[in-house]
Order: C-alpha cells, then sequence, then structure tokens
C-alpha cells in the first residue's frame, strides 16, 4: 500500500512515523528499560547531531574528517567556561565584574557554542583545502589531537582548562524558569530530566534535521555533491570549491559545537578525555555504517551504535555469567571489536552503509 | 635541562624508529596510494609478539644469554607481523584497489581497531612490563669538560646501529637487485610493470611483508628503549612516522628515511629548547603537537616532500 503513494507522499509519510516515534521513544524505551536506556536515548540524540554534522562534512562534501571531535570539544568547553564557578576562581578580578555568579543563558550559549565551533571549522579546513582525501584525513586527524592536548596542558601559565581535572559544576540547562536537571510536573505528568533533557535535544534534532534537508535540496547541497564526485569538473562547471569546502567544515563544526554545548550542560562535567580519537571515529563509524549522505541512514546508525555500548553490557555480561561462570571479556572490548568488525566488513560488502540512498524500505 | 648532544642523542634514537616505520608506510603509498592505517598497530603487535616470546624463551632456556633472547624474538616478531601485513593486505586492502579513496581507509581503520582488540584480550589492558636485555649501564659521550656530559646506553646505541645498517640494506635491495627493480617497476606503473612480466600482486604481498617486518623490529626496540609495551603504543608513533613520510616525500625510501631521523631530531631539539625558553611550561607534554604542526607545515607549504613524491600513476 505504501509503494502505491508517490515518491512525496511516501516521504512525507516516513516523516510523520519518524515525528511519532520520536515523540513516544522515551516513553516506550523508559517502560521497557527504565531511566538509564531514557539516558542512552539522550546521549544517542546528541550523537545523532554530531553525525548529522559529519554527515554534511564527509557524506554531502567527501572530505574525511577524522577530527570532528574537536568541534564537540569546543562547543563544551565553551558552555562549561560561561556556565561554571571555574573561571571566577581562577580570575577574581572577573569575580569582582560579576558577583552573582557565571550563570549565561542557554539561549545565549548555543548560538556562540555553534559560531565559536563554525570559526573553528574555517580554521581548521583552510589550510586544507588542497589535500587529497587520505592526508586531509590524517591532517584532520592531527588537529583534533592537538586541540585535545591543549585542552589537556592549558592549566599552565594560566589555567583556562583546568587540564586533565576538566571543569565540573557546570549549570543544567534552565530553560524559561523550567530547571531540567530536576523532576518537573508539566500538562499533568511526572517528567525525570531524562525526559526533559530528551525533549529539548529532540527539539534541537529538528531543527538541525531541518537544515540539512533544506541544504541536501539546495544548490549547495547539489555543489557539495559535484566537488565530492569530481572535484576538477565542479571547478569546470563553476563551483568555488574553495568557499564551499569551508562552508562544509563550518556547517558541520557548528553542528557539533551545539551538541557539545548540551553535552556540557547535560552532563554537568567536561574533560579531555571524553574528546578522544575513539570517539571521532564512533562518530564516523555511525555515518559510514548508516549510510554516508543519507540522512535516514545515518540516524539509524547512530541509534543502533549509541544504543549499542548499553545493549552490549545488558547482555553479554549475563551470558557470559551464563556460560563461563564469570566475566571474560569486558563488553568494552567486545564493543571496540564490533566496530572494528563492522568497519571492514562494510566497506569489503556494503560501502554505501546499511541504508543508501535509492533504497526504499 | 639537557644540552644539545643529549638531544640529539634522543632525536636520533626516536628518529630511527620512526624511519623504519615510515619505510613501511612509504612502500606502500608509493604503489597502492593508500594509506595503511593499520601499520602502526603493526608495531605494536610485534612488540608485544616479542615479549610473548621473550618470556617463553626465558622460561623454557634460563641459561641463554639476554642477546640471544631478545635475537631470537626479534626474528620470531619479525616473521610473525611479516605474515600479519599480507593478511591484512589480502583481507582489508586488496579488493578496496579500484573502491573509492575513503573505502580503504575506512577499512585501515577497522583494521586498527581490529589489532588493539585483540591485543587488549591476550595481553590485557595493562602496560606491560619489557625485559632490558641489552646492558643498561649509562654511557656518557664526550665528558670532556663539561658538568653535564650526555648519556645514553647500549639499547639507544644499538637501535641507531641496527635501524641504519637495515635502512641501507633496504636500498641496496631496492635500487640494485632485480627484486628492486620490479617494485619500482610496479610503484611507477602496475598495469606496464605485468605488461614487462611482474606479477604486481607478489610485489605488492611482499612490500607490505617488507613492512610489517619492519614495523615489528622498529615496536621491539622502541619497547626495549622504553620498557614497555601495551597495546595502545602504536598510535602515535604510526602518525608520527606518516608524518615523516610526508615530510620526505612519499613513496620515495630515501625520503622516509631522512624524515623519519629529521622529525625526531626536530621533536627532541624542539621541545628541549622550547621547555628551557617557557620554564619548562610548554615542554615535553606538548611533544606530540610538533609533529602535528610539522605534519600541517609540510603540507600546506611543501606538500611533495623534501625530496619530492614518487607514486604509482593510478587508472
Amino acid at each position: 500500500m505504501i509503494q502505491s503513494l508517490s515518491p512525496n507522499k511516501r516521504a512525507s509519510f516516513g516523516l510523520l512515523l519518524f515525528a511519532v516515534a520520536l515523540v513516544l521513544a522515551p516513553w516506550i524505551v523508559g517502560h521497557a528499560g527504565g531511566n538509564t536506556w531514557v539516558r542512552t536515548l539522550d546521549f544517542a540524540l546528541l550523537y545523532i547531531m554530531l553525525a548529522l554534522g559529519l554527515n554534511i562534512v564527509v557524506g554531502y562534501a567527501g572530505l574525511l574528517d577524522m577530527g570532528f571531535i574537536a568541534f564537540y570539544a569546543v562547543g563544551a568547553y565553551l558552555a562549561a567556561l560561561m556556565s561554571s564557578p571555574h573561571l571566577l576562581q581562577q580570575f577574581p578580578a572577573l569575580a569582582a565584574l560579576l558577583p552573582a555568579g557565571m550563570h549565561t543563558s542557554i539561549w545565549l550559549i548555543l548560538p556562540l557554542g555553534a559560531l565559536v565551533a563554525a570559526g573553528c571549522g574555517v580554521v581548521l579546513g583552510a589550510p586544507t583545502l588542497r589535500l587529497r582525501g587520505d592526508y586531509l584525513a590524517i591532517v584532520t586527524l592531527g588537529f583534533g589531537e592537538i586541540i585535545r592536548i591543549l585542552l589537556r596542558n592549558l592549566d599552565r601559565p594560566v589555567n583556562i582548562t583546568n587540564g586533565p581535572k576538566g571543569i565540573a559544576q557546570v549549570d543544567p540547562v534552565n530553560l524559561l524558569g523550567v530547571n531540567l536537571a530536576r523532576t518537573q510536573e508539566l500538562f499533568g505528568l511526572r517528567l525525570p530530566s531524562v525526559y526533559l533533557y530528551y525533549y529539548l535535544f529532540a527539539a534541537l534534532v529538528v531543527l538541525i534535521l531541518f537544515a540539512c534537508i533544506r541544504l541536501e535540496r539546495s544548490r549547495i547541497g547539489r555543489a557539495w555533491v559535484a566537488i565530492r564526485e569530481d572535484e576538477e569538473a565542479a571547478q569546470a562547471m563553476g563551483v568555488n570549491t574553495v568557499r564551499l569546502k569551508l562552508l562544509a567544515f563550518a556547517i558541520g563544526a557548528a553542528f557539533g559545537g551545539v551538541s557539545g554545548a548540551l553535552f556540557a550542560s547535560f552532563q554537568g562535567f567536561v574533560s579531555p578525555e571524553s574528546f578522544t580519537l575513539n570517539e571521532s571515529i564512533a562518530v564516523l563509524a555511525m555515518v559510514v555504517l548508516g549510510g554516508m549522505g543519507h540522512i535516514p541512514g545515518v540516524i539509524l546508525g547512530c541509534v543502533l551504535l549509541a544504543a549499542l555500548p548499553e545493549a552490549l553490557r545488558a547482555s553479554m555480561g549475563p551470558l557470559q555469567q551464563a556460560l563461563f561462570g564469570q566475566v571474560l571479556v569486558d563488553p568494552e572490548i567486545i564493543r571496540q571489536l564490533f566496530y572494528g568488525l563492522a568497519l571492514i566488513l562494510a566497506m569489503l560488502y556494503r560501502p554505501a552503509g546499511l541504508w543508501p540512498k535509492g533504497v526504499a524500505r | 635541562m639537557d644540552g644539545f648532544i643529549q638531544q640529539l642523542l634522543n632525536g636520533l634514537m626516536t628518529g630511527s624508529l620512526y624511519a623504519l616505520v615510515a619505510l613501511g608506510y612509504t612502500m606502500v603509498y608509493g604503489i597502492l596510494r593508500i594509506i595503511n592505517f593499520a601499520h602502526g598497530d603493526v608495531l605494536m603487535i610485534g612488540a608485544l609478539v616479542g615479549l610473548s616470546v621473550i618470556r617463553l624463551v626465558q622460561a623454557t632456556w634460563p641459561a641463554l644469554p639476554p642477546v640471544l633472547v631478545l635475537l631470537c624474538a626479534t626474528v620470531v616478531a619479525m616473521a610473525f607481523c611479516a605474515v600479519l601485513a599480507v593478511v591484512i593486505e589480502r583481507v582489508a586492502y586488496r579488493r578496496l584497489r579500484h573502491a573509492p579513496r575513503l573505502a580503504p581507509l575506512i577499512s585501515g581503520i577497522g583494521v586498527s581497531l581490529l589489532l588493539q582488540t585483540i591485543a587488549m584480550l591476550v595481553w590485557t589492558r595493562n602496560p606491560q612490563m619489557f625485559p632490558q636485555l641489552l646492558p643498561l649501564e649509562p654511557i656518557e659521550v664526550l665528558a670532556g669538560g663539561s658538568a653535564h656530559p650526555a648519556i645514553t646506553n647500549v639499547t639507544a646505541l644499538t637501535t641507531i646501529a641496527i635501524a641504519l645498517s637495515v635502512m641501507v640494506t633496504l636500498l641496496v635491495l631496492v635500487e640494485r637487485t632485480r627484486f628492486g627493480r620490479a617494485m619500482r617497476a610496479v610503484a611507477e606503473n602496475p598495469q606496464v610493470a605485468s605488461l614487462m612480466g611482474i606479477s604486481p600482486n607478489r610485489v605488492i604481498v611482499i612490500t607490505f611483508a617488507i613492512g610489517g617486518a619492519l614495523a615489528a623490529l622498529a615496536g621491539i626496540m622502541m619497547a626495549s628503549n622504553y620498557g614497555s609495551a601495551h597495546f595502545y603504543m602504536g598510535f602515535l608513533p604510526g602518525i608520527k612516522a606518516f608524518t615523516a613520510a610526508v615530510l620526505g616525500g612519499i613513496g620515495n625510501l630515501k625520503g622516509a628515511m631522512l624524515g623519519g631521523l629529521l622529525l625526531g631530531l626536530i621533536e627532541a631539539l624542539g621541545t628541549g629548547y622550547l621547555g628551557a625558553a617557557t620554564n619548562g611550561v610548554f615542554g615535553s607534554n606538548y611533544q606530540d603537537v610538533f609533529a602535528f604542526i610539522v605534519l600541517i607545515a609540510v603540507l600546506v607549504f611543501r606538500p611533495s616532500g623534501l625530496l619530492g613524491e614518487r607514486l604509482a600513476t593510478r587508472a
């Protein structure tokens, strides 16, 4: 029955289904698994934001960025610095200026995070414009590592990032007077903090999705695909590759920064160890395995891979207990094993991902 | 602060290691135009396999002189990693030779993760102590009248000596033998080489094997110098060795050797003097950043490297 509808109607139906799933997900998951699983959903949404950003860089423009987590880190640290007591503790002059404490509203942090991250994207992208795919990958990896090392060491001579200890006591999100870190009574429903954050993240995911879909179907999107397929031909057709590549980096980075800022407020704590190469690879895996350049595929990849660690922990532990009487292999190791195998097998047998463009599902 | 000679020696030692690993990267990139992302982890496996062999030999024949134990471990590890590299090529890269460039790179990332996981499973996540089988007495270099003479030891000197002799051997192999000619031919144009009766696949397999063996050698020497081996030890040397290969000119063997030694020296001297200049604030904790900055600088200002590229022309 669905196949008989026109593609546009099918797309609208898909979107409707997605919207319904988005609204109901925490309740279904919460009843099935409890609040830990809703928390996993929250992280899945953060990863979706990240992956949509990386999808623009890798999926649309074809630029393999292996240091994408740096933008996540920038957004997170910015949010942490702007809404925690850390800076005031380090600089008494600043504390004198702000006697009420450093509490920036989320309405300011998010756009600022996006802007600063976009700036970083341009700075990181500018030297790489002439690089071939493999070199670009290693250079972006290098940038990601530089950011992480900087974050870990900028506690001397001036303590900006507090080094390996990270920044704690980051304010939770306070939206229109509602503190999202506490359970609230809204519309007659009791909503624990994880549910509140879920809906906030979901709203932002919808915004970012909207932006991505509009970009995909615009001249910019087509230009990106042209660059990805054959850069010289695109240039011959009058595409300004420099500007468009920088735009891809900037927009992708902006989404990463937004996600990072939300992460900092959600977790209440940031440290350099949340932003390692393994995280970059995890986001890359979500985009690649899900379906590079295809938004539904990317979302599918995110949901599967974000739920994976929790699922493994819940299943592998008891399974090994039952079979061997003790936990032989840490579920974390199994997760990494799975990632490695999945990446290799995907490239060998299904390079377009689980849900590539053009496959009617 | 350590003196110039000390930093020079340190730099030569790490540089020799980078050079050995860089050779693997540059040979593979020269022929196949792919970065073998798993190469650093082959180094790691080499070191850990060597460790296991040492433990086994020391348990079975405790009277054996330490140098012989180390030699035995090195030979076994090199053979093992040569085979490992060949397997990696066969499984992860062969089918993707004509795929878009992202595919072998991502596949390589997958292999890297896989190797690290296997290392975690077999040798646990904890750093393993690597026995230092060569004499450890410090040797003073150019003591002369200086108050702080540079200190080195047999392990470091052996590392430099072995690395240099291996590099010279490889150069002779590539420049003077028939097989070396075949390697250069396949690096220049695989299709025409096959018309000339050379089997590109065979050359590629042997290239990967040589690269793997060199990585294992570097891994064991690195572990000997630092006294430990663990599952993540291959990541940074891998990246830095790639930087060294690019610095010297990718695809160019002499370039890889030069790049490796140069990068080691830049790192050692750079962090030493920067640390002294800023009173320890920007010191060795920024050491890794040096390699990345060198990489970015080379790619922006002289992408073909110091000695120029030598790449295969892909169909």
